[in-house]
């Protein structure tokens, strides 16, 4: 079955996208929510240019932060109430490679989407042009890190009744470094200095999570089946 | 003598804090066909469950089975955003089929020709059940596990089912399902889940 | 060493060892708590800087201290409930939550009561304290995992993963909030860090920590032992225990 995994990773992402694009309220509300987000910050900070380029950075990554949490905790929510889990653990193929595919179009249809349309909020908020290719990478690297560590909570509470709140509750504290690394990179370079290091520090978060969160995922899916 | 499909020795179950059923102990070989029997409540779902090993809590004693099994539990397995067709193309125990002739031939056993890309949620409730069951015509595994496979089918749809059934256990496979109905099946084994309650 | 797993595992087994170490434990701790918040408290000579304000040092370092490695014990109790899928594991997890969040939560207290004076503030945003705050939402996190889930055994898998996930966070955690805070190079002046601490002080301290680490022990084999009575309460084997 094993030389069958190329195929089956591959039909499972063509399977996934394909599902995710015949709602496309799925993939569009999640930047409704981070453009109404958004809105809010001018209208609780008021409209003072200054003030809304200085808190920009701190402003975009909390918002695409929280906007990532409220799409991850559906993340393996449909496949546990129409049984394809079940069927993907029974599946000869890894649990960890099937779920990391369900991350990885997640985050294809929401991070990176994201990271592309950043620019627009930023010009909301003032933030300085040459900060701009910083916050879009920074989005990009971050969102996918996100996306991880919401798998990992969403994997052990897909089987809860009062998920939601948990799932934030669980994954908010993992998520500090993100958010320190993603936003001190975009100041830094808001600033005129180089973020470089900043985001060679998301690229190892992302990469370190992408080897690891796999098996916390599986094994909280395992779980959740179980209970 | 025949490697079984499936042995249990002496296995404990529970729920929870609560014992469900003790000492059960079968053994399923090549051309077996059990019914699993029990009143609502007797531990026939996670038993099913335990037998196809999602999940291992509240097990105790020993359990052997094959991998190569299919497994139907009460819920279909089915995305209902997309077609019959794009549904079939993958279950856990055929892999990925791309032969869609393959598809559309099992679609029509279970009579549901002309249906191929309708969406999932336009189909009526026993419809959709027979989409799932569809893919016993496009499964390559030897056991079969089917949990309540004649819910909400019609008589013609089960007289299929119990044909197929047949036909698999014939070909060398073996099928252990759970059902309150007496079936027309011949050569079915029982197992009454009534007398291992705790 | 692999049957002392195995002997652990069993509840029998650990009632018997839980009531022999809480025996020794409670003394020992009790001495050692009145000892080291006299000497503290009492006859360590004050600050020249703080003068006396700095006494807490002798509830909030050891509380932190213990905090932390409290999780980490946490996570060894998961990652043996995992693998070797002891019972007495998940209890000891279970039994260990509440204990550390309230460590936490002591060494949180007591931070923001002592930097009242130094800072002029109830709260500052100290790398310290900020980093001690995140431990508390991770220790609140695995105590709301656990509640949340009917079937214990599945909870104490699902904590354990949790608890497993967070210690590989933990060190990151604190590494990249150090960094956040020199980034933002906040006005106050550092109090712990390069300067050496006095002999006098350092003894008193050193006795806390062990204090609290026997206090942390003491209250997580009570909290166990009283689980055990619970759940075992119907077992023949408890019965003839405490007869």
């Amino acid at each position: 079955m094993l030389p069958e995994l190329g195929t089956f990773l591959r039909f499972q992402l063509q399977r996934h996208l394909q599902l995710a694009l015949r709602r496309p309220s799925d993939v569009v509300g999640p930047l409704l929510f981070f453009l109404m987000v958004i809105t809010l910050f001018p209208i609780g900070l008021g409209p003072d240019p200054k003030v809304l380029a200085v808190l920009s950075p701190g402003i975009l990554w909390v918002v695409a932060l929280l906007s990532s949490l409220v799409v991850s905790g559906r993340l393996f929510q449909a496949d546990f109430e129409d049984g394809t889990l079940e069927q993907m653990v029974l599946s000869p193929h890894p649990l960890a490679l099937s779920a990391m595919v369900e991350v990885f179009c997640h985050w294809l249809l929401s991070g990176v989407l994201l990271a592309l349309v950043s620019p627009v909020f930023a010009a909301l908020l003032n933030m300085p042009s040459r900060a701009i290719p910083v916050l879009m990478v920074s989005l990009l690297i971050g969102t996918l890190c996100l996306s991880l560590i919401g798998a990992v909570g969403a994997a052990l509470t897909v089987a809860l009744r009062r998920g939601g709140v948990l799932l934030s509750l669980l994954s908010i504290p993992l998520t500090v470094p993100v958010l320190i690394f993603g936003a001190a990179a975009v100041r830094e370079a808001a600033l005129g200095y180089d973020p470089s290091s900043w985001l060679a520090l998301l690229g190892a978060l992302a990469a370190g999570g992408c080897v690891l969160a796999p098996l916390a995922i599986a094994a909280g899916l395992r779980i959740s089946l179980e209970a | 003598m025949v490697d079984d499909l499936l042995r249990l020795e002496s296995v404990d179950l529970d729920r929870g804090a609560r014992r469900l059923l003790t000492g059960v102990s079968f053994q399923v070989r090549p051309g077996d066909c059990w019914q699993m029997l029990g009143s609502n409540g007797s531990g026939k779902t996670s038993l099913m469950r335990t037998i196809a090993g999602l999940t291992r809590l509240g097990l105790q004693g020993q359990r052997i089975c094959t991998d190569n099994l299919l497994y139907q539990g009460h819920l279909p397995g089915l995305k209902t955003g997309l077609s019959c067709r794009e549904n079939l193309r993958w279950h856990a125990s055929g892999g990925v089929v791309s032969n869609v002739e393959k598809i559309d031939a099992a679609l029509a056993h279970v009579g549901l020709q002309g249906y191929e890309d309708r969406v999932i949620c336009q189909l009526s409730a026993g419809q959709q059940r027979r989409v799932g069951l569809a893919r016993l015509w496009l499964s390559q595994a030897q056991l079969w596990l089917l949990d309540e496979p004649f819910t909400a089918i019609d008589v013609r749809g089960t007289a299929l089912l119990e044909a197929q059934m047949q036909r698999h256990c014939a070909a060398g496979g073996a099928v252990v399902f759970t059902s309150h109905q007496p079936t027309g099946m011949s050569e079915i084994k029982i197992l009454d889940l009534n007398q291992y309650a705790a | 060493m692999w049957s002392i797993v195995h002997k652990m595992g069993s509840p029998p087994w650990f009632f018997r060892f839980a009531n022999g170490a809480i025996a020794w434990l409670l003394p020992i701790v009790l001495i050692t708590l009145v000892v080291g918040c006299v000497w503290g408290l009492l006859i360590a000579p004050p600050d020249y800087r703080q003068g006396n304000s700095y006494r807490i040092i002798f509830i909030h370092v050891p509380a932190a201290v213990v905090a932390l490695a409290g999780y980490y014990v946490m996570a060894t109790a998961g990652l043996m409930s995992l693998v070797w899928k002891i019972k007495m594991a998940d209890t000891a997890m279970r039994a260990l939550a509440p204990v550390g969040a309230a460590l936490t939560f002591v060494a949180l207290v007591t931070g923001s009561i002592w930097g009242k004076p130094t800072w002029g503030a109830w709260w500052v945003w100290d790398a310290r304290i900020t980093s001690m705050l995140i431990l508390l939402f991770l220790y609140l996190g695995v105590m709301a995992l656990s509640e949340a889930f009917d079937n214990k055994v599945a909870a104490a898998k699902a904590c354990a993963v949790l608890s497993l996930v967070g210690t590989v966070n933990i060190p990151i955690i604190y590494k990249s909030v150090d960094w956040w805070y020199s980034l933002h190079q906040p006005a106050s002046i550092k109090f712990t860090g390069e300067s050496a601490i006095d002999a006098s002080m350092l003894y008193p301290l050193l006795l806390m920590i062990v204090a609290f680490y026997g206090l942390f022990a003491l209250s997580v084999l009570l909290r166990m032992r009283t689980e055990l009575l619970v759940t075992h309460r119907q077992s023949a084997w408890l019965r003839s225990e405490l007869s």
